[in-house]
């Protein structure tokens, strides 16, 4: 656990006044704020450091106890230790009413020196929302065909959650009232789920149409036929034309990836040939082949 | 009183010590929306989010109503744009992989 100099954070000096501190946590905040900066962990890491300073700083006892000490804050934490049992007191009067982003988390130098959360003491009692949680799912590629359900534990709580089919890779949902509990009775925050879905080694997806590779002999190439292929819902059978080309492709229609909650809608399925050429061809199969590249 | 959705827009003023002017402020704005039922005005709670968000830029950041609305349309237009090359990653990913 470092040392964390709160004015340098804010770009102030020793003596700067309560003005000077609420002007520059200010100039910072329009800088750094989460709501300023969707989607930016660093933005968001910033506002942290900055907050805390404002939290020490624009509290007159706070700062106090933060100047005396500074650098030696472990040994302030045994003195005021001593202090409390003495005062019967831990509270910090004398709390300016911030309506700081809620949920923001603190340094452990911090919780070292001020001990608990930043909102012990406060002498107003104000409802915040929860802190809104943001986490990442990884999916696979047949996982997100089907709707289903699954179950998280987010902070010790377990959430079952249903995913809808056809949702999308980097898509976001929400799940409200999951996030951090509400403050002095506020609502609880949001959960932000973000879904990653891994590569599938025999389908590809854009959007809501999928495409896969289909190997075709020689002869069904030629000749035409009949192949069974896979797809993520069982196996089809499909007609292939006479005469069909290397890399051809073909469109099953409404056999592709679920429309994300459009119950009974699909994507298309593409599917490219690849004319395997036969290979260790006998005698006789190779004359063949000499008497029809003469006609 | 809350009816289903709906919280007053008294008990939000009261819960966040602001003044009602404030909320019809931005209402007038068109940055948010009410609805009122026996003279009571309601927003909906699924814009509380984004009420909360404009009371933290109007009294923690000190931005005007103006910079407010200027924020607001710039915000959405980044939250479009990140959505945007959310779908193109996706795209060549598709063309990459």
């Amino acid at each position: 656990m470092t040392f964390i100099d709160y004015y340098k954070i804010l770009g102030i000096d020793k003596k700067a006044t309560i003005s000077d501190i609420k002007k520059a946590y200010r100039k910072l905040a329009r800088k750094y704020h989460p709501d300023l900066n969707p989607n930016d962990a660093d933005a968001k890491k910033n506002f942290q450091q900055i907050n805390e300073a404002n939290e020490v700083l624009s509290d007159p006892e706070k700062r106090k106890k933060y100047d005396k000490y500074g650098k030696d804050w472990e040994h302030a934490e045994q003195f005021e230790n001593a202090k409390q049992h003495q005062e019967q007191s831990s509270d910090f009067g004398g709390y300016k009413y911030s309506r700081a982003q809620s949920g923001t988390d603190f340094s452990d130098f911090f919780e070292s020196m001020f001990g608990g959360s930043a909102n012990a003491g406060r002498s107003r009692q104000v409802k915040f929302r929860g802190e809104d949680y943001n986490a990442q799912l990884q999916l696979n590629l047949t996982d997100a065909y089907r709707t289903h359900t699954q179950t998280l534990t987010v902070n010790g709580r377990n959430i079952r959650i249903t995913i809808p089919a056809g949702i999308e890779n980097g898509q976001t949902i929400k799940i409200a009232g999951h996030g951090g509990p509400g403050i002095n009775g506020g609502p609880n925050g949001d959960l932000y789920l973000t879904f990653s879905i891994a590569d599938h080694p025999g389908f590809k997806r854009l959007g809501n149409d999928l495409y896969t590779q289909a190997d075709l002999e020689l002869y069904t190439a030629v000749l035409g036929g009949e192949i069974t292929l896979k797809t993520l819902n069982g196996k089809v059978r499909l007609k292939v034309k006479p005469e069909t080309q290397n890399g051809g492709r073909v469109k099953l229609k409404g056999k592709g990836f679920p429309v994300y909650k459009k119950d009974g809608q699909f994507g298309d399925l593409y599917i490219t040939y690849t004319v395997k050429i036969p290979t260790s061809l006998t005698e006789k199969q190779k004359e063949l082949f000499i008497e029809l590249s003469k006609l | 009183m809350q009816t289903g959705n709906l919280i007053a827009v008294n008990e939000f003023c009261k819960s966040y010590k602001i003044e009602i002017s404030f909320i019809s402020t931005l209402q007038k704005a068109g940055l948010i929306e009410f609805t009122t039922i026996e003279e009571t005005i309601f927003v909906d709670a699924g814009q509380l989010p984004q009420l909360e968000k404009i009371v933290r830029f109007y009294y923690d950041m000190d931005i005007n109503l103006e910079g407010i609305e200027t924020i607001t349309y710039l915000l959405q237009r980044i939250i479009n744009l990140q959505n945007e090359v959310e779908t193109l990653k996706n795209k060549l990913r598709f063309y990459e992989g």
